[in-house]
């Protein structure tokens, strides 16, 4: 009993160490090949404009909402202490240090991620990777590659952009709807945000960019049977990507100055 | 004379998780032939097409190819081998974002430094010899399976491979189509002269196409033959599956 009880602990760690090894090993596989020609950048700007131009829509959508509930939430909190001169400081380091890249990061896993680890998932189970990898191409430089690729180009796009039309969206609520005067909402803007909350966000982004791709296409690549194993993998990759980027938005917050 | 290269297997053992696929498993084609693999469902013949692929590492054994054992390569020395190899796989394995045309484009154009305009010829070509000529446009899901079967045989064909694999080619066709498309790769076979391995169900079908018929059975080559002897085995085991008997499925 007892020994069984071992075994199965046993078992379980080695799988475990065994996935979380294969899952590292892929990540520096498709760095590796992302640093070695050919270059397939057709590839990578088709994944560019999936990942990046069809998430515009929604990161504009989420971001100025996003904006006003801040304006509107920080409006009625900072007028309780009578500071609401304030309130654009606070929009803007709250977007640009923390909601923009997270928010953005986890719409595009929600609509990209979730597609593109569905996407290699079907391409697995139809033998499609088999193909690829008979015909001497390495899938790799063809699948994980570009959207790396796309990851790192797109994401830190989608987090400014979602930073700019989250401050107009707390703009209009306080300009529009609370009367502040524009010069103190953009006006102590200038004053409080530095380059280094930009940079913070930029490297928040960056790296979401990079988890994004990682997960999708790790969960693709070694998708189970079927289409039931293609329905896990994505639901697996968007948790995952989920997860990863709440964890490392803590640790980056905490490392970055 | 032909420059296709001959296969030799020997020994091959592969078990996934305890269950034995392959129990030394010996097999050699000839450079030039047309080897059919029969056998039971599940009896290992995909596995042993993967393994000669390189796609799963045998757990003993070589597969020796114009020489070279192909299961001490990795890398960029197993995809120069590959880049002999034109592969069918069950279903086709038809990049379906791509249409047919791109899809028996995209293995010379990714491999090839020749314009556009010099390859796309002999993609036509190649779409022409499966009498798919004006079918390009489509995407594979919009054709019927027979015809994706074909695009799979053109698009194996289009880089002028010298070893081909057909992983049941003609499975879930009607009688007419089986019998056009093993017509077909008969043509093609004795048009191009490569050393082709075709694993089927299709018996007596495949009896009129093959040079050789192996018939595998508990993870080993029970006989080999021209299909003349297969036809006519004594072995009672060979007799009862090409018979379709119910005992050899219950086994």
């Amino acid at each position: 009993m007892l020994l069984g009880l071992l075994q199965w602990v046993g078992q379980l760690a080695l799988t475990t160490l065994g996935a979380m090894g294969r899952f590292g090993v892929f990540l520096g596989q498709t760095l590796f090949w992302m640093l070695v020609p050919p270059f397939k950048l057709r590839r990578a700007l088709e994944r560019v404009s999936f990942i990046g131009a069809r998430s515009m829509s929604i990161i504009l959508l989420t971001g100025a909402f996003t904006g006003m509930v801040l304006g509107l939430q920080g409006m009625l909190l900072l007028r309780r202490v009578g500071s609401e001169a304030f309130v654009g400081p606070l929009v803007a380091l709250s977007l640009v240090r923390e909601l923009g890249p997270v928010l953005s990061a986890l719409m595009v896993t929600g609509r990209a991620g979730s597609a593109v680890a569905a996407e290699i998932g079907v391409m697995r189970i139809t033998e499609q990777i088999d193909a690829l990898t008979v015909m001497a191409l390495n899938p790799m430089r063809y699948l994980a590659v570009p959207t790396l690729v796309a990851g790192i180009v797109a994401l830190p796009i989608l987090g400014w952009v979602f930073d700019v039309v989250g401050i107009f969206g707390g703009y209009l609520v306080t300009v529009k709807l609370f009367d502040l005067s524009p010069g103190t909402y953009l006006g102590q803007i200038q004053t409080y945000l530095t380059a280094t909350d930009l940079w913070v966000g930029f490297w928040k982004s960056l790296t979401f960019g990079v988890v994004i791709a990682w997960v999708a296409c790790y969960k693709g690549f070694y998708v189970g049977h079927g289409a039931e194993g293609v329905g896990r993998a994505t639901t697996e990759a968007v948790v995952l990507a989920s997860v990863l980027i709440f964890v490392l938005d803590y640790v980056l917050g905490s490392v970055l100055p | 004379m032909t420059l296709a290269p001959g296969i030799e297997i020997e020994g091959l053992e592969k078990s996934f998780g305890g269950q034995p696929v392959l129990r030394g498993l010996d097999l050699t084609i000839g450079p030039g032939e047309l080897m059919v693999v029969i056998g039971r469902s599940g009896g290992g013949k995909s596995v042993l097409l993967r393994q000669i692929l390189g796609l799963v590492r045998p757990d003993a054994g070589r597969i020796a190819i114009a020489g070279q054992d192909i299961t001490r390569l990795r890398g960029r020395a197993l995809d120069r081998v590959r880049e002999r190899f034109g592969v069918v796989f069950q279903g086709g394995a038809l990049f379906d974002s791509m249409t047919v045309l791109e899809n028996v484009l995209f293995p010379i154009r990714e491999k090839s430094r020749l314009p556009l305009a010099r390859l796309l010829p002999r993609a036509q070509h190649a779409l022409a010899q499966v009498a798919l000529a004006d079918m390009g446009h489509k995407y594979p899901a919009e054709v019927s399976g027979g015809m994706r079967k074909r695009v799979a045989i053109a698009r194996a064909l289009v880089t002028e491979p010298q070893v081909v694999f057909l992983d049941e080619p003609t499975t879930g066709l009607d009688p007419v189509l089986v019998n056009s498309i093993h017509h077909l790769i008969l043509t093609l076979h004795r048009t191009f002269e490569f050393t082709a391995v075709m694993v089927s169900h299709e018996i007596p079908e495949i009896f009129a196409i093959a040079n050789r018929v192996a018939v595998l059975h508990e993870g080993r080559i029970r006989q080999v033959g021209t299909p003349a002897e297969i036809e006519g085995s004594s072995d009672p085991v060979v007799r009862a599956f090409i018979n379709g008997e119910v005992e050899a499925d219950l086994r």
